[in-house]
């Protein structure tokens, strides 16, 4: 059950993070405003900060009592509290920074003469995007899926600050692992779940390590 | 017919060009750093020019006292770089195809088919940009310039990055190109040699000004140079 908790989070969080996080990679790599860093530092503070202070804050804005959470509550009837899409909003945001990072990376290294040519061609700067830019990122996008998904599914701290420890709607592996070894029989079932993670992480690096070699393959054209 | 009367500060460098050309090849010759690639990038719409116009056949892509500036996509000017630049995911094929595709243009097997035949490029389409050669790269470069169908071929030392044998490869192409006179072309080059086989009109670009216009005999070398040097 937790198992199969944990990979809907992980995949929901990761798959509505992706777009999200492709635009923010693409304003940050080719984009200068004001606020840049601004903008650059709030995106990594979930990385710094400690979990359970994410997951507070949550629970202050998000919680049903909480500012955005009672409006979203009364006029639109969502509610993240102790709810399964609460921990995949607090998987999303803990593992934004490092789905954004590859993804802002790549986009960097995208060669903008290319997009230059993809101009004098007639693309329009949505179609020079779409057709060049994000193709030629892919590998990074896969890359970031990847590490923002391996850390969607082992987050722990705001997680269980935002959305508890509740069986079947809101216990993930980690909180189940953390659950049991407290419990005093729980070990096997607790080292079960470690096997477990370790085989889901293990597939996860496998399988991106195939995308990107694939990816790359492509990009350099042989 | 181009008409062009820009000036363009970058960095330390002063552009101040003028000149009109209705050629079907304009050579604009130079030394390299004359300005020439910044030049043609403000008739690309690539770069923007700090005053001034630009025209092609009476329409205006550049006009900073009407605060007007054709983005470069919507121009449709071809344009042939130094290094090809050729999409690295995409094969040749769809390489070629790109500026159809983005400016919705319909299919034209006919056209299609005489340029790959003009360029010889046939037998390339299915391979990508990594499996070509330098020569190789450069006609497909060509091919997809044209089969944009551009009232403008802008053509920046096409030949510059190859060694004399693969010049000598490309250059009746482009020869061919300029005979069936179906695209006016700006061609940059620092290579006189180049300039007499191809250039009808020549603009010549010095320190980011124009020195002199005119026919080929404008080119350095030349009788009617060294005449009017004399005079």
């Amino acid at each position: 059950m937790a198992i199969q908790l944990s990979l809907r989070v992980a995949a929901v969080a990761t798959l509505v993070a992706t777009p999200l996080g492709i635009a923010v990679g693409w304003i940050l790599a080719r984009r200068d405003f004001w606020g840049k860093s601004l903008l650059d530092a709030l995106i990594h503070l979930p990385l710094v900060l400690p979990p359970v202070v994410t997951g507070y804050l949550l629970l202050l804005t998000l919680g049903r009592r909480g500012l955005v959470g009672a409006w979203l509550a009364d006029h639109l009837g969502i509610v993240f509290a102790f709810r399964w899409t609460g921990a995949a909003l607090a998987c999303g945001i803990m593992a934004f920074p490092l789905l954004v990072r590859p993804i802002r990376l790549s986009i960097e290294a995208v060669d903008r003469r290319l997009e230059q040519a993809a101009g004098t061609l007639g693309a329009a700067p949505w179609q020079v995007f779409s057709t060049i830019t994000l193709p030629l990122a892919l590998p990074g996008v896969l890359a970031g899926m990847v590490l923002g998904f391996a850390k969607a599914i082992g987050e722990f701290g705001a997680t269980i600050t935002f959305v508890s420890n509740i069986p079947g709607e809101t216990q993930t592996i980690s909180s189940a692992v953390y659950s049991l070894i407290q419990t005093p029989d729980g070990d096997t079932a607790a080292l079960r779940l470690v096997v477990v993670s370790i085989i889901i992480a293990l597939a996860a690096l496998i399988a991106s390590e195939w995308f990107a070699r694939r990816a790359l393959q492509r990009l350099h054209g042989n | 017919m181009l008409r062009v009367d820009i000036s363009k500060q970058l960095g330390d460098f002063h552009i101040e060009a003028r000149f009109e050309s209705a050629g079907r090849v304009t050579g604009l010759f130079g030394a390299s750093g004359a300005g020439k690639t910044s030049l043609i990038n403000m008739i690309a719409g690539l770069l923007r020019p700090d005053r001034g116009f630009i025209a092609i056949d009476g329409e205006t892509l550049d006009d900073t006292t009407a605060n007007l500036h054709v983005p470069a996509h919507r121009r449709r000017i071809g344009y042939v770089f130094q290094d090809a630049r050729l999409f690295p995911h995409l094969d040749v094929r769809h390489n070629l195809d790109y500026g159809r595709r983005m400016n919705r243009l319909a299919d034209d097997p006919i056209q299609r088919a005489h340029v790959t035949e003009l360029l010889d490029i046939a037998r390339l389409l299915d391979r990508r940009p990594g499996q070509l050669s330098g020569g190789e790269r450069q006609r497909v470069a060509l091919g997809r310039a044209l089969l944009l169908k551009p009232r403008l071929l802008l053509l920046d030392e096409p030949l510059g990055s190859l060694d004399d044998e693969r010049k000598v490869e490309i250059l009746p192409y482009l020869i061919r190109l300029r005979d069936e006179a179906s695209v006016p072309m700006v061609y940059v080059s620092h290579d006189a040699g180049e300039m007499r086989q191809l250039a009808t009109d020549i603009v010549m670009l010095s320190r980011g000004r124009v020195t002199a216009s005119g026919g080929v005999e404008a080119l350095p070398g030349s009788l009617g140079s060294m005449v009017s040097a004399r005079g």
